[in-house]
């Protein structure tokens, strides 16, 4: 009696998964794809890279690409203008960007989550200290937080998802603490709570398994903007310090010789767009496949 | 006797699903006929195939649909929206949803009386005002500067029946418009349609699963199941001696003052298999004869 | 009822601010680095540093100093910028204008090209072209405005030179203001070669600002479109002889709206706070490009009164959705 009421939803695994991958369609796959690939490059980059991204020659710096006239074929995608490998510095950059957003997405989500389960479950007093926290800091423009937090804490790696963890744990606490409310309001709560399990117990049991959907969307969607964060920063020029690789450097390095090279500024810009789009994709396909009852 | 609305032997299909098999109907000038039949015998697609409204993957197959002789689904888009609203109303079904939940009643009202009798909106107020009075609505001119939340189930009725017989239509179609409405106002409206029927000279198609409401206020009556029309004529004579064994178990089902309500009897489920197999045969049929 | 929702959210405003004051001026006392090292020439003396520290009161207490700098900003003080050595008030009331008229300018984009899109799609619903409208709209989505700038700088700056990608004003045009709304002086004293020149400067960032938020409003205006042309209304409207483009101007219109406004309007903050990132790399003298330039001077009093003036816009912002939903909204009006 109990099991049934515990099971949820009665049917094949296997065949659930199915009909998920259905569901998600395209976006689903190009976006798997696209963010495989990242994660691949990002951990290979010792292995693919042509060159040392930190190794300088300047005797031919500002090459362009090969396939443009004037280009070599041992600079795929030619040289900055110190002559190091742009096509190794967007490897070892997709390195330092998905370190970045897996670590900081990861810390955000847990932060967020623990306070939105917290306020969703519990309400009264600590309901309303969460959400005032989150009124304060929907207050703050984001992009500006997390610049002041950065140079607050000092340049470097750890600054960077500092700054992330601090700014966007909102974006989980909130989605985490309407979606607790809305399940506890549900049936199997209330069974959970004849059957006498306590709050926690509940929270762990039944509440928790049921956003585990919603949590993976928003990690998806989370890891994208994480990585912008990343390029904003680097771009701002309070990311990463010297020859460590990253778009956004890259990025503003171009922007200086950007009417001599304009392929220098434009190279890591299509870098992040891609990884923008394939996580965009990945989240929405994912929260197509992972959500039964959406209507379209 | 001239016949306003004439169908003959219309076929709707919705993808491979016959929904109409044949229908004939005829609605003279100035009657009150019911169309009854239970949720699922198509009763709705009539109003819906006249008014232009199927659904995306609907397909009309066969037959003709006739407004004072002249063909409706053959005629331009833009010629059959001169008739509707002003030749052709509807009273809908939910009082509730019917009305434009932003717009002012005045606004609504106005915009209807602009379209189809070029009034000016001076003139089309002052109608309007006229046409809520007629309805029994006290302080037509405060109503009319009213949304339609601020206003009771009942009292939205009476502005969307205000707004049919706007135009003096020659046909009103009726959609179940008691359906929605507590029983105590159930009585008053079916009073209410029947004297703007008689102030407009319209005739009254009245769609519904209700046999009492269409004793009460029909002359006439078509019955239809599966999509298919089971019996018609005159009200008095269907319901005395009904010809078919639905309309006779339907008749069993309904509730009368003169016995108890423990007398009432479900149509018999095997009745309703031998129709619907029968429905089904006559598609095999229509699909193997060459169209 | 609604009434007394937003009088709740206006008491909040205060505790919401306050908050905001803290959490800025608590991690702007922890930071290592010290603001007057860097404005000080080199070979200063000690006593000078002292002095200096005196001055702007970072020799007290946090407490003190918080206190100090609440009781001054209620009386509209908002202190000294340390790098610009002027009134934090006037340096901000200087350059929050261009900011306000950049915004207003992608908002007012953002809903012309929205809108468009959305009544296209709309109107082709069911054909292969509606697909790939929402295939180019949720692309335009997943790019944020960040990304637009660069892409537009490299676009319509360097490869097709067509339009300045720097500053606010050509500065051969020499032109005195009264007032620091540059544009809406320009217009309403006549001058259109200003106002053209300014707008010019405008475009690609207000650009880059409104496409994200545009494909926003595409999206969920269109899907309020659908949902309201399948309301009983709307096909009663059809039953009445009214023809589809009147229909869907009068009846589905301005119900979509409601909607589209009340989730929309919040992400106006989202677009505000994307100028700070724009207006830097389009070297536009806002507000946003001041602030990364006092992140980077370590200019204190500056870089509060500049988060300041964010949030009161944000939290301005957000009640304005809140009424301007219940001014469309006659449910909510009389509620």
């Amino acid at each position: 009696m109990a099991d049934l009421i515990l099971s949820g939803p009665i049917s094949a695994p296997a065949s659930r998964w199915r009909s998920a991958l259905a569901r998600g369609g395209a976006r689903l796959w190009i976006g798997g794809v696209l963010v495989a690939l990242l994660l691949l490059i990002a951990l290979f980059a010792p292995v693919i890279a042509p060159h040392d991204p930190a190794e300088q020659d300047l005797m031919s710096a500002q090459l362009p690409p090969a396939f443009m006239r004037g280009g070599e074929a041992a600079f795929p995608l030619g040289t900055d203008s110190l002559g190091r490998c742009v096509l190794s510095r967007l490897m070892y950059s997709a390195r330092t960007a998905v370190s970045v957003a897996l670590i900081a997405s990861l810390l955000a989500a847990i932060i967020g989550i623990a306070l939105g389960l917290v306020a969703g479950a519990f309400g009264g007093v600590p309901d309303q200290s969460v959400s005032r926290l989150i009124d304060v800091w929907m207050a703050f423009p984001p992009v500006l937080l997390s610049i002041v937090l950065a140079a607050v804490i000092g340049a470097g790696l750890v600054s960077v998802i500092a700054a992330i963890v601090v700014v966007d744990w909102t974006r989980f606490a909130r989605i985490i603490r309407a979606e607790t409310q809305a399940q506890l309001a549900r049936d199997y709560a209330a069974a959970a709570h004849v059957l006498g399990l306590t709050r926690a117990q509940a929270l762990r049991l039944e509440i928790l398994p049921n956003l585990v959907p919603l949590i993976v969307t928003l990690l998806a969607v989370e890891m994208g903007i994480a990585i912008l964060v990343e390029v904003i920063l680097s771009f701002v020029g309070i990311s990463v310090t010297g020859d460590t690789a990253s778009w956004g450097g890259m990025i503003t390095e171009g922007r200086q010789i950007v009417y001599q090279a304009p392929w220098i500024m434009a190279l890591p810009i299509l870098a992040v767009i891609i990884s923008v789009i394939g996580f965009n994709l990945l989240g929405d396909g994912l929260r197509a496949a992972l959500d039964p009852v959406q209507r379209r | 006797m001239s016949a306003v609305l004439e169908i003959d032997n219309l076929h709707v299909a919705i993808g491979a699903a016959n929904v109409l098999r044949g229908v004939s109907l005829r609605v003279e000038a100035g009657e009150v006929r019911g169309l009854v039949g239970e949720s699922g015998a198509g009763k709705s697609m009539v109003g819906r195939t006249i008014f232009g409204l199927l659904p995306a993957k609907a397909a009309i197959r066969a037959g003709q649909v006739q407004f004072e002789g002249r063909d409706l689904l053959a005629m331009p888009d833009k010629e059959r929206r001169g008739l509707l609203g002003r030749r052709i109303a509807l009273i809908p079904q939910d009082p509730m949803t019917s009305l434009n939940p932003v717009r002012r009643i005045g606004a609504q009202m106005v915009a209807l009386l602009q379209l189809h009798l070029g009034l000016s909106k001076r003139a089309a107020l002052d109608r309007a005002a006229d046409l809520l009075a007629e309805v029994a609505i006290r302080d037509p001119a405060r109503v009319l500067q009213l949304y339609p939340h601020e206003l009771s189930g009942g009292m939205r009725q009476r502005v969307l029946i205000a707004m049919a017989f706007a135009c003096d239509p020659a046909l009103v179609i009726a959609d179940e418009p008691t359906t929605a409405l507590d029983v105590t106002v159930q009585r008053q409206v079916l009073q209410l349609v029947e004297r703007m029927r008689q102030r407009h000279d319209a005739a009254i198609l009245f769609v519904t699963h209700d046999l009492g409401v269409v004793a009460k206020i029909c002359r006439s009556m078509t019955v239809l199941h599966a999509g298919r029309v089971l019996e018609d004529g005159p009200t008095a004579d269907v319901l005395v001696k009904p010809h078919h064994a639905y309309t006779r178990a339907l008749l069993a089902a309904t509730p009368r003052a003169d016995r108890p309500a423990d007398a009432l009897k479900p149509v018999p489920p095997a009745l309703i298999e031998s129709l619907w197999a029968e429905a089904r045969r006559l598609d095999q049929l229509t699909a193997t004869r060459p169209a | 009822m609604r009434w007394s929702a937003i009088l709740k959210r206006l008491a909040l405003i205060p505790p919401t601010l306050l908050g905001v004051g803290a959490i800025v001026f608590v991690l702007l006392r922890v930071v290592p680095g010290d603001p007057i090292a860097m404005m000080i020439p080199p070979g200063a003396s000690p006593a000078d540093i002292a002095r200096l520290r005196a001055l702007y009161g970072l020799d007290q207490p946090l407490l003190a100093q918080f206190v100090t700098w609440l009781g001054q900003v209620a009386s509209g003080d908002f202190g000294r910028s340390i790098s610009l050595r002027q009134q934090v008030f006037e340096l901000v009331g200087a350059r929050l204008p261009a900011t306000l008229e950049l915004a207003a300018l992608a908002v007012a984009l953002a809903l012309m090209m929205g809108v468009a899109v959305a009544v296209v799609g709309s109107l082709l619903r069911g054909s292969r072209l509606e697909w790939l409208l929402d295939t180019a709209n949720g692309f335009f989505l997943a790019i944020p405005d960040f990304l637009w700038a660069l892409i537009l700088l490299l676009g319509f700056g360097v490869l097709l030179p067509l339009l300045p990608i720097s500053g606010r004003l050509d500065p051969q045009l020499a032109v005195a203001f009264r007032t620091h709304f540059y544009l809406i002086e320009s217009l309403l004293t006549l001058r259109f070669d200003v106002a053209a020149d300014l707008l010019r400067h405008m475009l690609l960032p207000s650009l880059a600002l409104a496409l994200p938020f545009a494909a926003l409003v595409a999206r969920l205006l269109k899907a309020q479109l659908a949902e309201a042309e399948d309301q009983d209304y709307a096909q009663i409207a059809r039953t009445r002889g009214f023809s589809r483009t009147t229909i869907l101007q009068r009846e589905v219109f301005p119900n979509a709206l409601i909607p589209t406004v009340a989730l929309s309007g919040v992400q106006v903050t989202l677009l505000l706070g994307g100028t700070v990132l724009v207006e830097r790399i389009f070297s536009y003298e806002g507000i946003g490009n001041m602030a990364i330039d006092a992140v980077i001077n370590r200019d204190f009093p500056l870089i509060q009164g500049l988060i300041l003036t964010f949030a009161v816009l944000f939290i301005a912002l957000n009640l304005a959705v809140d009424l301007l939903v219940a001014v469309l909204d006659p449910r909510l009006r009389h509620g």
